[in-house]
């Protein structure tokens, strides 16, 4: 058994159940999402070739990852941009940190990097010494009040206006109460705006690295991405290995979906294209840039062919938007930096899947996001894969912490099962008491428990239809 | 005379036998003769959506072993069908027995998919008239590929207003072991569906699938709620032959 | 000791991408062409639906516009590069008095306080349009800075009708993108905007909060 605390889905989800507010913030949010995306993709064959499309693109990315990583590396190399690889989060942020040192940095703007969350990079910034300043308005919002995202793409979804309002004028200097969202903004632009012109460095994402030009590709709304990347005099940009495709015609393609699988627009305010720090003649632009390819497990994930689509992603959330488990719970019960359905099988296979048996076990299958993932990646599928990696150690298999979910009263449970469903005889026998006395069993019995807490007992029929079956006698081969 | 075998299914063997029967007698109606094999149990789906592939494939591999000539195999369940005809051959690959477990997906189909797409049947409508409301199973859906069959038979009852339900393609929350495993959620999720459901002014609820009945209706029941659930089979039997 | 490098390439090659490359079908990124006048169409119904401004001109008189436009919004100055081509043609028949021109003709350090704080709006050309989607193409340079259409809360753009593509994918295959990139290029489609509040749009969150496209009908 495996020592490590198991973190239980099942308790937090049914703590965020009970918070009508989250439930009515996530619903309205999660529904207008759904509308917004489904009003983009009005011809079903349109949407299904450009799923393909895309699939292919990223598969193909996927199957010559390696060789494309060390492309991506020589052109940056030769367009100026620095790389680093790490192969954990505290090499990457052991790396940022000598990076900002190098430079005196003492303050560092951020635009929106869920990489980065994974690395828990401001509170390590801030043990040693250097401020880490959201620029994100969703991400600025959140880190006012000491939170993480709850979504990957809308980090304070579950906020009201007027927590926001409150939240702005006790911790904005001279912010008067407010709910207009325009004054609540423009309050906003005006902190973060100082910030951008007196930062020392600049961190961002990458939404798609392109290996033959050496380019970073930044999707925005707002403006602070470009801001953070070309305002301070040094750029630091942190991806996941898998992000990388081979050219600029690839990015098409996968830009199209993703802005339209995210939410519901045709295209984001800003793509921006960094190929370098400012030019020789240039008049402005980061001094620096580097780049931190970051592996994290990855890797391991990587070497398995079924369990690979997981780093198909490209980070669109069209998965949690459609998932009748997250609209409920929302993304802080996930208790991971990944919430939704990619969470569900990127954070087992990051952290080991016994830890997280509870995580993998909390879908019931329904296969929404499947449906909707821009690159088909089969999440319901790899849920039953991680269900069996977390209660079996196949010989071989590469998945982290596979087998340490096994618990014995549930093979025993299993076993018992298949014993009476594979011998008719056993089974007439649970069926014959099941319909005799299957009414007579208390509502509080356990697994009946659970069920009887918002439903009524299940009440099996008189006669089985087996049992009519062969009374009637003729049908038979 | 055509000939089909019917699985009857765990559920609808235990909690709507009548489904079954109904199942069965429409496809005799049709003019097929139905061969009801003894000795079925389950698909094996519990057993495999949690990861015990071994025990799941016992079971399953008695299941195939019941129906060995090649003719269609009716499902009155597009979950179980779903497992049958795009599971089985996974849980078998690599199996000695795979090619034989292929061949029987093959000839799975769940059955208002074989009643549309294979009979062609036309329906009368005997009954007073209703307005009833659609529950489409996601595993009907999304995993087997259900596309419209149920609705297109609700069309052909004259006297039948199908009314839309809201959300009509989120789960219900029964998803098998998860209404157990995570009750809580589950719960939420019938909850809501139940109440989609009841706010159609419709009288009966209907799906191709037991097992969001069985979570559906004990949502309902356990709030008193008018509104009852029944399978299609069993309401289409019923609608096509006078009480 | 192997170096992280070493061995993150060591661990995805052992973990061995095997079989054939699937194939790449493109047509539903091909088949999304219009006529020039049906670009520019799209374009203007993609971009105004996200709050960017027009104002329509003539090769001829577009200068003209961008100065009235300037009179009627008061505009105390526009920053503009002097040795681009748009830039120059701009400032060679502004007339002195009103809107002040600025040039941006020195490295950032030297101004950047005074960027952020008290100019009021930037202007620069393009290198053509999207019609797809609606958006423009940049690629700043030292004639015509990065920040240029990024800090101003006004950004005027100029955009000739005849440099519009059919998408971005088309744009990359026609325009060669990819093959002289710059440091830095950029799509832009409108102001900059949020909807992290409430899901409520707000717009010049931290980019300009209006976009100013100056139209001009080379088409003829």
């Amino acid at each position: 058994m495996h020592a490590e605390r198991e973190i239980l889905f099942r308790e937090s989800a049914a703590a965020a159940l009970l918070d009508p507010q989250l439930r009515a913030n996530f619903r309205r949010a999660m529904d207008g999402l759904i509308s917004k995306r489904q009003a983009q993709f009005p011809d079903p064959r349109d949407l299904q070739e450009l799923r393909d499309l895309s699939t292919a693109i990223r598969s193909r990315s996927l199957l010559r990852l390696p060789e494309l990583l060390e492309q991506l590396e020589a052109s940056c190399t030769k367009n100026g941009i620095q790389v680093h690889w790490a192969e954990t989060c505290e090499q990457a942020n052991a790396l940022i940190l000598d990076l900002l040192r190098a430079r005196g940095a003492k303050t560092l703007v951020k635009g929106k990097s869920m990489v980065s969350e994974e690395m828990h990079l401001n509170a390590f910034l801030e043990a040693n010494g250097v401020e880490a300043i959201e620029s994100d308005l969703g991400e600025y919002i959140i880190q006012l009040d000491g939170e993480t995202p709850s979504h990957i793409i809308m980090p304070a979804i579950h906020k009201n206006k007027d927590q926001i309002a409150r939240q702005f004028s006790q911790k904005i200097k001279d912010a008067k109460y407010t709910e207009d969202v325009d004054e609540l903004t423009a309050m906003a632009r005006k902190v973060l705006r100082q910030k951008f012109l007196e930062a020392d460095a600049g961190l961002s994402g990458v939404n798609f690295a392109v290996a033959e030009t050496g380019t970073l590709c930044l999707v925005e709304n707002e403006g602070n991405g470009r801001m953070s990347t070309h305002v301070p005099p040094l750029h630091i940009a942190v991806m996941g290995l898998e992000k990388v495709v081979a050219d600029l015609e690839s990015v098409a393609p996968l830009y199209a979906i993703l802005t339209r699988s995210a939410t519901g627009q045709a295209v984001s305010t800003y793509f921006n294209l960094i190929t370098g720090p400012r030019g020789a003649d240039e008049k402005d632009g980061p001094q620096e840039v580097h780049l931190v390819i970051l592996d994290n497990g990855r890797s391991r994930i990587y070497a398995d062919p079924e369990l690979r689509a997981t780093l198909r992603c490209i980070r669109c959330g069209a998965c949690m938007n459609h998932c009748p488990v997250y609209t409920r719970v929302g993304g802080h019960a996930y208790e991971a930096v990944y919430p939704g359905p990619i969470g569900k099988i990127l954070t087992p296979q990051m952290e080991g899947v016994g830890v997280r048996h509870d995580l993998v076990h909390g879908s019931s299958l329904c296969g929404a996001c499947g449906e909707v993932c821009p690159v088909e990646i089969p999440i319901p599928e790899i849920l039953v894969r991680l269900r069996r990696e977390a209660t079996h150690s196949d010989p071989g298999s590469s998945v982290a912490g596979k087998g340490t979910g096994r618990l014995a009263s549930e093979d025993w449970t299993w076993r018992l099962w298949a014993a009476v469903l594979k011998r008719p005889t056993l089974y007439r026998l649970a069926t014959w008491f099941a319909t005799r006395l299957g009414g007579t069993l208390p509502a509080g019995a356990p697994l009946l428990r659970d069920w009887t807490r918002t439903r009524t007992k299940p009440v099996p029929a008189r006669r089985s239809l087996s049992e009519r079956m062969r009374a009637e006698g003729g049908s038979h081969d | 005379m055509r000939e089909v075998y019917f699985y009857g299914t765990c559920l609808v063997d235990l909690f709507f036998p009548d489904a079954g029967m109904a199942g069965i007698q429409l496809l005799r109606e049709a003019g097929v003769k139905v061969i009801f094999p003894d000795g079925q149990t389950c698909c094996g789906q519990p057993a495999f959506n949690c990861g015990y592939w071994e025990e799941a494939r016992d079971v399953a591999r008695a299941q195939v072993a019941l129906f060995p000539r090649d003719l269609p195999v009716i499902l009155p369940s597009g979950s179980c069908a779903g497992m049958m005809k795009n599971h089985y051959p996974e849980l078998f690959h690599g199996q000695p027995d795979e090619a034989q477990v292929r061949a029987f997906s093959g000839r799975v189909y769940e059955l208002t998919q074989f009643l549309v797409d294979v009979l062609q049947v036309r329906l009368e409508d005997l009954g007073e008239p209703v307005k009833v409301t659609w529950h489409s199973s996601c595993h009907a859906v999304r995993d087997l590929g259900l596309k419209g069959q149920p609705q297109a038979l609700l069309g052909q009852l004259a006297h039948v207003e199908l009314a839309p339900l809201a959300r009509e393609h989120e789960c219900c929350g029964f998803g098998g072991t998860f209404s157990v495993r995570q009750p809580e959620i589950s719960g939420a999720m019938s909850c809501d569906k139940a109440a989609d459901a009841e706010a159609t002014g419709a009288s009966v609820l209907l799906s191709t699938d037991g097992g969001c009945l069985l979570n559906v209706n004990g949502t309902l029941e356990a709030k008193r709620s008018p509104l009852r659930v029944q399978h299609i089979a069993e309401f289409l039997w019923e609608r096509t032959h006078a009480r | 000791m192997t170096d992280a490098r070493t061995a993150i390439l060591g661990r995805l090659r052992a973990g061995g991408g095997e079989g054939p490359l699937p194939p790449l079908d493109t047509a539903v990124m091909e088949r999304r062409q219009w006529s020039p006048a049906e670009r520019v169409a799209r374009l203007r119904r993609g971009m105004e639906a996200v709050h960017t401004e027009f104002l329509d001109a003539t090769p001829a008189d577009w200068p003209a516009v961008v100065r009235a436009y300037c009179v009627r919004e008061a505009l105390p100055n526009l920053l503009f590069g002097p040795a681009s081509e748009a830039g120059a043609a701009l400032a060679a028949t502004w007339p002195g008095g009103g809107t002040q021109l600025q040039p941006y003709d020195r490295p950032v350090e030297a101004f950047k306080e005074e960027l952020f704080t008290t100019v009021a709006a930037g202007f620069t050309g393009t290198v053509g349009g999207i019609a797809e989607t609606g958006g423009l193409l940049l690629m700043p340079s030292p004639a015509e800075p990065r920040l240029l259409s990024l800090v101003p809360p006004i950004h005027l753009a100029l955009l000739r009708a005849s440099t519009l593509q059919d998408s971005l994918w088309h744009a990359v295959k026609v325009l060669g993108w990819g093959r002289n990139l710059p440091p830095n290029a950029l799509l832009i489609s409108g102001p900059s905007k949020t909807a992290d509040i409430e899901q409520t749009l707000a717009y010049g969150v931290h980019g300009p909060k209006r976009l100013i496209v100056v139209l001009v009908d080379d088409l003829a």
